[in-house]
């Protein structure tokens, strides 16, 4: 009981170690531009069916429930408004990371576990380069960048689902869809999204590279730490949503300010 | 005068949680020896071989390699050491998603970014022509046999001509002619680098082959090391044991089947 206890905090410390050393060779080593790009493609541009389809349908069903749930209230005018900012602050940035988790996250959990069975992150080091500025630092970046570009692109799919079924399905008027979004929409909301998004991204890929690069004990072995690694990818995203949601809105007034003086 | 040694593992403690798999080995190889290190699987051959590469860090003692002191170097500046190191690992650890030809020029790419591509595609061309493997720099090294793929491992650590040669079994889960093969390879490899070399095996004739000197590695040290041709006088009996165990075909084929 003691010992696990010993392993799981030396791992939590190894853990941030990694983020740690991630950042500072990120900046101090840059790696080459060809593996960001590859990566860049992997985890963005092969990520936009999934991210599509299921930001489409969700703003299809928010819509829908919004409109049916709300109707009979005199609220109707309000549903493009709930789906707006239900997918710009929580649904948009939580189910790309969670879509992201899925395709991405496991498939780099593996694929360097892989690697680690197989001695190839060895013989990386037997040739003097280093796993991480190699395999971990271009994930790093790539997910950096293109997590928060997939959650904009998945809130616009859910916005434009969401108007379709409003307006084409429950006859709602355009007009009474889209007048209330200018004046409601803030750039908190924006904002707010995207910080949600670039923590996700960290959490992500660092979590399913530490998970892949720990694995050991053969193809059981990188099955094993997949699934680990998607699990605690799931509950941290959860968990640390609900802490950057309170933080986020508690300091909804210096952020407004600070868009207000700036922009 | 005394010579210093290429490599010098000095009483080198390393264990893994309550399992001590190194305790207190010494070992000694001189430049462009060859060593090898016999001993039963999972006796910590391969640990052994980690620790000189800077892999893993031994729990206590040290490690030279070149006079430089591996085990107590900042990260950053062992990888400038093992530089001039390589090591032909036991699944060949090709990276999967290179082709062979991008495996074998990653080294090059890596540190000398600017060498051009016509230099760099023949010294790959080169390296692979010496493990007799032409032609298959646009194949991917899942589309190669085990005894290839081993060849190619080769290749990619000639053609940056390391000082340091360290053979994790070579020869291991191999057939007996491709076993050879690779016997001669490392004999021409030796040949062409000049390098310091330590091979790790349970392969008595390959042992016999490729070494200058023979160890044998029992309860986490050096039992007994010999120059070849002294080594099988030894009386220690658990190499006896691993002796009798390595008898050739002929004794075999007289005493018929043991269980019988």
């Amino acid at each position: 009981m003691l010992t696990k206890l010993v392993q799981l905090f030396s791992s939590i410390g190894d853990y941030f170690a990694l983020i740690f050393w991630v950042f500072w060779a990120a900046i101090t080593r840059p790696p080459k531009w060809s593996l960001i790009r590859d990566q860049m493609y992997e985890i963005g541009v092969l990520s936009l069916p999934v991210v599509a389809i299921t930001g489409f349908s969700t703003g299809m069903v928010l819509a829908a429930q919004a409109f049916f749930q709300l109707a009979d209230k005199g609220l109707a005018s309000a549903t493009g408004l709930m789906v707006t900012k239900a997918m710009m602050v929580e649904i948009g940035p939580v189910l790309t990371a969670f879509m992201i988790t899925g395709r991405v996250g496991a498939a780099m959990t593996a694929e360097l576990g892989t690697m680690r069975v197989t001695e190839q992150i060895d013989a990386l080091r037997s040739m003097a380069v280093s796993p991480l500025s190699y395999l971990v630092v271009p994930r790093f970046i790539s997910g950096l960048v293109m997590v928060p570009l997939l959650t904009v692109f998945s809130c616009l799919m859910g916005i434009i689902g969401g108007y379709l079924i409003a307006v084409y399905y429950y006859g709602m008027p355009s007009t009474s869809f889209l007048d209330p979004l200018p004046n409601n929409i803030s750039a908190f909301d924006f904002f707010s999204g995207l910080a949600k998004s670039v923590v996700f991204g960290i959490i992500i890929i660092t979590i399913s590279c530490y998970m892949g690069m720990k694995t050991k004990g053969g193809a059981a072995g990188v099955g094993r730490s997949t699934t680990t690694s998607v699990v605690i990818c799931y509950s941290i995203i959860l968990i640390s949503n609900f802490f950057l949601t309170v933080a986020l809105n508690s300091s909804y007034e210096y952020i407004q300010n600070f868009f207000n003086r700036w922009f | 005068m005394v010579e210093t040694p290429m490599i010098k593992v000095s009483d080198v403690h390393k264990s893994y949680g309550k399992l001590e798999v190194l305790r207190g080995l010494n070992l000694e190889v001189k430049e462009g020896e060859t060593v090898v290190i016999l001993g039963r699987s999972g006796v910590g051959k391969s640990v052994l071989l980690r620790q000189i590469l800077g892999i893993e860090i031994p729990d206590s003692g040290y490690i030279e390699v070149g006079g430089q002191r591996i085990s107590s170097m900042r990260e950053g500046k062992r990888y400038e050491a093992v530089k001039s190191m390589g090591m032909l690992f036991q699944g060949s650890a090709l990276f999967d998603s290179l082709t062979v030809g991008e495996n074998i020029a990653f080294y090059l790419r890596q540190h000398n970014p600017t060498m051009e591509e016509p230099e760099l595609e023949e010294r790959v061309a080169e390296a692979l022509k010496m493990v007799g493997l032409e032609g298959v720099q646009p194949k991917m090294p899942s589309d190669l046999s085990g005894g290839m793929r081993k060849r190619a491992a080769l290749a990619r650590l000639i053609v940056y001509r390391p000082k340091v040669v360290l053979y994790d079994e070579p020869t291991t889960g191999l057939d007996p002619i491709t076993s050879g093969q690779i016997n001669d390879l490392i004999l021409n490899t030796q040949k062409e680098l000049k390098a310091t070399n330590i091979v790790v095996t349970h392969d008595i004739r390959s042992a016999l082959m490729v070494g200058d000197r023979l160890a044998f590695h029992h309860d986490g040290k050096i039992a007994h090391i010999a120059p070849k041709e002294e080594f099988f006088n030894s009386t220690d009996p658990e190499l006896r044991k691993f002796f009798e165990n390595a008898v050739v075909t002929e004794e075999l084929l007289k005493k018929g089947p043991s269980h019988a």
